[in-house]
């Protein structure tokens, strides 16, 4: 199922993928590793700067600035190396687990997004100096596209649009999750409601998403490291050659690097990331290969007719997609298949008031307020 | 038993008869009502000042025919709001034959195209509603997809140019 939300928002394939987990883990009743929730913060802001780069690149292109497009590509480009280091793809990257996550960060990860974020930060300075003032950008942007507050709120707008008429919403403000409660950034508001605002706070909040995500590398709670019996980092190869040569003493303590498709699942860090939760979290691969009750472990999630089974209820999880409020709920009837998934996409109400915004305008003011709006249409059509 | 929340005992105050069931599982404040007490209870939602719910979130439907659950379809609201931060849902039974239910759309502007999403998904009708068309789906489009009896391997009608040839 975690694969099928990487398609909603694409921009964003992360924050769909832990809504969804999250989604179920509550009605599960799950609690997950303190540092999983960080990963996932920090991974969710990640991911949200790609969205918000994606949305001002392509809508300053669409008004003929071209450059900014390259350059904020650019930017993007940077951040899908990250996460295309963290879960091996760089759009479908189905990383969220039910209790967990499919792997833990990999090694070097700090130093790399310390640099990307400077990188970043680069960009959206440069990004800054050409639009912000330029007077051909502003004033197609500037008190076009208005929507006032009472209407936002009558469609159920949320997220930068909603932001921009002024109304300070944010579900990691108003309903915490993961741990932004223990994280400093604020929420960037608009006044006006215009397509220029709705530009400022997207500008904003990726500055926001970047200063979380420094917050959760330095507090980003430590997992150990591979290490062998003295201390010493060791790779498997190495371990089977020491076996042979019958230098066998402390090997079982051992802990060994796997082939790289399994990275980030050595039971190392296994407890790190995952949840202690046999109805919901594979078995670390030692276990399944190992021991019998890791392998039926194994076998009762991933037969077909067993499987995860959330006890038969619903629940309903918001986050706050890079386009607003990402809410799923959930209907269970007790198997391992969901009765019924609704997703609650951000962009639907914002597609229906968006006669608003263009009404009383000029035709070529569709294409800034369109663009502001980032419709995806994943999202829309589900 | 811990307290129940505003939000309950409001509307159990305020429309008791009317309300089926209610219960807080796993946190999340839940009233099944009557079909007839939709518009008012909404009303109330929205109008009364310690409850104070100026968000539609969602509107959706679950076609519990598998579940062998009367009646069948049960539409379901998300209310949340901004100034109490605090979430309730709604939900209201719709039967087999016929459903129908109150369209709120006079209420929030954004029920609009969701209730056009549950009726083009399952077929719920909306009594009162401006216009009730598909959403998703074309007009041609026959059934109602998320119908938990709708044949999956069903062949639709082609539509657009060359399509009567």
């Amino acid at each position: 199922m975690g694969a099928y939300t990487d398609r909603l928002n694409y921009d964003s394939p992360l924050i769909n993928n832990f809504g969804y987990c999250m989604a179920v883990e509550k009605l599960m009743g799950i609690e997950i590793t303190e540092r999983c929730k960080y990963v996932r913060v920090i991974m969710s802001e990640i991911s949200r700067v790609c969205d918000h780069l994606t949305c001002v690149a392509a809508s300053a292109m669409e008004l003929g600035a071209m450059t900014v497009f390259l350059y904020m590509i650019k930017a993007r480009e940077y951040l899908w190396e990250l996460i295309e280091d963290v879960t091996g793809a760089r759009l479908t990257i189905s990383y969220g687990r039910i209790g967990g996550m499919s792997g833990d960060l990999p090694e070097g990860f700090e130093v790399k997004a310390r640099e990307m974020f400077k990188k970043v930060r680069e960009v959206l300075a440069e990004v800054d100096k050409l639009l912000t003032r330029n007077r051909i950008f502003v004033d197609r942007l500037k008190g076009v596209g208005i929507i006032p507050k009472a209407d936002a709120v009558a469609y159920g707008f949320t997220g930068p649009v909603l932001r921009s008429t002024g109304v300070n919403y944010d579900v990691r403000k108003h309903q915490p999750y993961l741990v932004y409660d223990q994280l400093d950034f604020e929420v960037p508001v608009g006044t006006t409601g215009d397509n220029l605002d709705r530009y400022y706070v997207r500008m904003q909040e990726m500055e926001q998403s970047l200063r979380i995500g420094e917050q959760v590398l330095e507090r980003l709670p430590k997992g150990r490291l591979n290490v062998d019996h003295e201390g010493k980092e060791i790779e498997a190869h190495e371990m089977v050659d020491r076996a042979k040569m019958g230098l066998t003493r402390g090997i079982t303590e051992t802990l060994v690097q796997l082939s790289p498709n399994l990275e980030g699942l050595e039971d190392s860090m296994y407890d790190q990331i995952t949840a202690k939760e046999k109805r919901a979290v594979l078995p670390a691969k030692r276990d399944a290969y190992g021991n019998i009750e890791g392998l039926m472990n194994h076998f009762m999630l991933i037969m077909n007719g067993n499987g995860i089974r959330p006890p038969q209820g619903e629940a309903y999880f918001a986050v706050e997609g890079a386009n607003g409020e990402l809410g799923f709920y959930v209907v269970s009837d007790g198997s391992d298949r969901p009765y019924r998934v609704r997703v609650r996409p951000p962009c639907f109400p914002l597609m229906a008031g968006l006669h608003k915004m263009l009404e009383g305008y000029m035709m070529a003011d569709v294409v800034p307020t369109f663009g502001s709006i980032n419709m995806i249409a994943g999202e829309l059509d589900r | 038993m811990p307290e129940p929340s505003v939000t309950l005992r409001k509307i159990r105050e305020q429309f008791g008869e009317s309300i089926i069931e209610t219960h807080s599982r796993l946190g999340e404040d839940t009233v099944i009502i009557q079909p007839q007490v939709l518009v008012p209870v909404s009303t109330f939602l929205k109008g009364d000042p310690d409850l104070d719910y100026n968000f539609l979130m969602d509107l959706t439907a679950v076609d519990y025919l598998d579940l062998k659950k009367k009646p069948r379809f049960e539409v379901v609201y998300h209310f949340f709001s901004l100034a109490k931060k605090h979430r309730v849902r709604i939900k209201v039974p719709a039967e087999a034959k016929n459903p129908e239910v109150d369209s709120i759309v006079s209420l929030w502007a954004g029920a609009d195209w969701y209730e056009r999403e549950v009726w083009d998904m399952f077929g719920i009708k909306f009594r009162g509603h401006p216009n009730l068309k598909r959403i998703l789906m074309y007009e041609e489009f026959q059934g109602h997809p998320l119908r938990k009896d709708y044949p999956i391997q069903k062949r639709q009608p082609l539509i657009g140019p060359g399509a009567g040839s």
